[in-house]
């Protein structure tokens, strides 16, 4: 589903990321670990097409097609998903009609019909009901004056209502109270099926007890320096990332 | 468009003048200038009655006495008066009898803008008056409302046909010497428009004057009166735009609203004047403009409503003198500024009468270079008791090249008065739109949802149509800008 060949990425001239190379077949989840600043948020950024990140050599495929030529509207519209790290508040346009408008971008992509408004509240609220998300979610204003934790749950809630083909959640785990955790992740992987795969971009191990990765990714310095499968995750949790950077 | 300069002499002495426009020639304008002369020329040709010409005569004596205001936040070069022509008409016949007689570029200049003008094609439920250049070219569904006893044509047209009552109310709101800019508008206006709501009548269809700046060296200075007697209710739009040109033009208009007891006028402009050169601040409009309403009747009220989104330069404050008890005094008010536009506007409401409400929403858009200033003035007379003002006046931010001001100042000489004040600033960044991105919404369809949740409160005082139009020229105009 996705092929990432030896990419160089950065920012205003900064290497950020130093040559990677990553196969996700469908299906899958990835975890991908690593100190802070050492370029996750990075890559995640540049697999949804931030404009202010540019990959300067290598190559992305996604489903076979350039991923790099592509704005972040059409990656979306093709299927990839990002669960920002920070998510952004933006004061005066209405969560529940956000979402809306993301749910007939897709619906338009398709040739269908834009969703009937009261359809659309019925579908939101049962996904709603599923993430144990309660009303508020739906009149308040997108992400605005939101707590750390129910940004985090609200990009879960979009998650939901897009069900994207890949979707890459950067660190959604931190800022969640430990029941939230579990109802997220409960969500989550619900929300799984043999056609979609996951990236989850994570410090804890606590994620990965419900959400169980096939494999493992420890990212240093803009480079995966160790993979492996879900034993790595443990192994990183009790003996910290110097054995993983040092040894590169 | 061919222009046919006249000097102001030919007309004053060649009485042939007097029906001045021949078929054949579409324009025609006076030669540049000011002078006393030039306020004659204009009365003759318009065969106004003598109290208009001594109105006029009046205010340029008053004008030659005052100063360009200095106090708004805004910076041009000073204007020369005596490079503009203050007369420049589609030629046409003196009284069309249809509008097969309107010249087809013009109607074709209307068309284009979105207004037909003709019969068939006519918008089925508002009115409109069509002001080309100095002088009204169309009045639609004149005789619709005339049924119902409203008057609505040209100020020409009222100047010939109900003298009496522009005697009575003309410059009663905005005196001639009011500020420089009405006082010169006063001396030289050439047309405008004019309405009048006779007692207990809710006018069946919007109404609405569309303006449009043609020739290149003219200056605009038309005149708006609206009359609304007891109990009756007209809502109002007004629509401007002008084509580019690299020298500035000037836009000096006045408008007066009149509501007697228990009447309310709804008054909304989407302003849309060529703003100049996005890169240089080339050209451009001067919009200066006084528009004030005065709540004269008891339990009264006016409500003003305003999405400026062009001009070079904005000076503008739409007013409401509360007089009447009980009267209710509104501005609704979303100002864009972007390129090198700058924009001082606000209101002043004047609270007179006792339990008199007013508020205040304005919502600043500053984009590029731009200066987007809010000024406004809430002043309670010791009489009006229980008095009550309610401003809300928020910036956004676009870019970090421009800026955005507010002055308010609240003077009151009650104590029973209650005025509440609140002000924010946010920016629409770069980050928002590409959240909205990543969600597969397009970019367009990202700055429109911002935007409109930004000016939600003004945006639902605007009629259906115009409220979906506003939107898309606020999205337009800062598509380039964001980023
Ligand atoms: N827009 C930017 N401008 C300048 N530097 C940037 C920018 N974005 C990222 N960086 C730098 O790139 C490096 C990697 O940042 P990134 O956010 O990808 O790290 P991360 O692995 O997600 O860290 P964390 O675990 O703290 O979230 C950091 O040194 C960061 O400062
Ligand atoms: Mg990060």
């Amino acid at each position: 589903m996705l092929e990432i060949k030896d990419l160089h990425a950065g920012v205003d001239g900064n290497e950020i990321i130093k040559g990677i190379s990553l196969s996700i077949k469908k299906g899958e989840i990835h975890a991908v670990m690593g100190p802070n600043g050492s370029g996750k948020s990075t890559l995640a950024k540049i697999l949804s097409g931030h404009p202010s990140y540019q990959a300067t050599s290598g190559e992305i495929l996604f489903d076979g097609k350039n991923l790099l030529e592509m704005e972040a509207e059409e990656r979306s519209l093709a299927g990839i998903f990002m669960g920002f790290q920070y998510p952004v508040e933006v004061p005066g346009v209405n969560n529940a009609e956000f979402l809306r408008m993301a749910h007939n971008a897709r619906r338009v992509k398709a040739g269908e019909e834009e969703i009937d408004p009261l359809d659309f509240d019925e579908l939101l609220s049962e996904k709603m009901k599923t993430l144990g998300m309660e009303n508020k979610y739906k009149e308040r204003n997108l992400n605005d004056g939101f707590s750390g934790g129910e940004k985090k749950k609200n990009e879960i809630l979009q998650m939901a209502i897009l069900e994207p083909k890949l979707s890459i959640l950067d660190e959604t785990d931190s800022g969640l109270d430990i029941d939230a955790l579990r109802v997220v992740s409960e969500g989550v992987n619900k929300l799984r099926n043999e056609n979609n795969a996951l990236i989850l971009i994570t410090h804890y191990q606590r994620l990965l007890d419900y959400i169980k990765p096939d494999f493992v990714h420890v990212l240093s310095n803009g480079k995966i320096v160790k993979s492996g499968g879900k034993g790595l995750a443990l192994e990183l949790e009790s003996q910290g990332y110097d054995w993983v950077t040092t040894a590169n | 468009m061919s222009d046919e300069q006249n000097s102001v002499s030919d007309i004053l002495e060649d009485n042939t003048y007097k029906y001045g426009f021949t078929t054949d020639v579409e324009s025609e304008t006076f030669a540049k200038g000011l002078d006393e002369d030039v306020i004659r020329a204009i009365s003759k040709k318009k065969n106004e009655p003598q109290f208009m010409l001594d109105f006029r005569l009046k205010a340029f004596e008053k004008w030659k006495t005052m100063k360009a205001p200095e106090w708004p936040n805004v910076h041009y070069p000073p204007i020369d008066f005596q490079n503009i022509s203050y007369y420049s008409a589609p030629k046409q016949k003196k009284v069309l009898n249809s509008l097969d007689e309107v010249d087809p570029e013009v109607m074709r200049t209307f068309e284009k803008l979105g207004i037909p003008l003709d019969e068939q094609k006519k918008l089925a439920n508002v009115a409109v008056d069509a002001v080309f250049d100095s002088v009204s070219v169309a009045t639609t569904h004149k005789k619709k409302l005339m049924e119902v006893g409203i008057i609505f044509c040209s100020f020409s047209e009222a100047l010939q046909e109900y003298p009496e009552l522009i005697e009575e109310y003309l410059g009663t709101v905005v005196p001639v010497g009011d500020n420089y800019y009405a006082a010169l508008n006063s001396a030289v206006f050439t047309d405008g428009s004019f309405v009048y709501i006779p007692p207990d009548t809710i006018s069946p269809m919007e109404i609405s004057t569309y303006f449009r700046i043609n020739t290149e060296e003219t200056g605009q200075f038309e005149r708006t009166l609206i009359i609304c007697a007891e109990n009756s209710y007209v809502s109002y739009l007004e629509g401007c735009t002008a084509p580019q040109f690299d020298t500035n033009q000037l836009h000096a208009a006045v408008v007066e609203l009149i509501t007697l007891e228990n009447a309310e006028i709804k008054y909304s402009t989407v302003q849309n004047w060529y703003a100049g050169d996005k890169e240089t601040g080339k050209g451009g409009i001067y919009n200066f403009v006084t528009k004030r309403g005065k709540c004269q009747g008891d339990n009264s009220k006016i409500s003003w409503t305003q999405v400026e989104t062009g001009s070079a330069i904005t000076w503008k404050y739409p007013s409401c003198l509360l007089l009447g008890d009980n009267t209710t005094g509104e501005f609704y008010s979303v100002a864009l500024t972007n390129g090198h536009m700058q924009a001082d506007t606000g209101t002043k409401m004047i609270h007179i009468g006792k339990n008199t409400r007013s508020s205040i929403i304005s919502k600043g858009i500053s984009a590029d270079y731009s200066s987007n200033s809010y000024r406004g003035q809430v002043k309670v007379g010791k009489n009006a008791t229980n008095a009550r003002n309610y401003s809300q006046c928020d910036s956004m931010l676009v870019g970090d090249k421009c800026s955005a001001h507010t002055f308010p100042y609240i003077e009151t000489a009650n104590s029973s008065v209650q005025v509440e004040h609140e002000a924010a600033t946010s920016k629409i960044s770069e980050e928002q739109l590409f959240y909205f991105e990543s969600r597969g919404i397009s970019r367009e369809n990202a700055i429109e949802a911002v935007i409109s949740g930004f000016c939600k409160e003004v945006f639902k005082q605007l009629p259906m149509e115009f409220a979906v139009e506003a939107q898309k020229l606020l999205t337009l105009k800062l598509e380039d800008s964001v980023g």
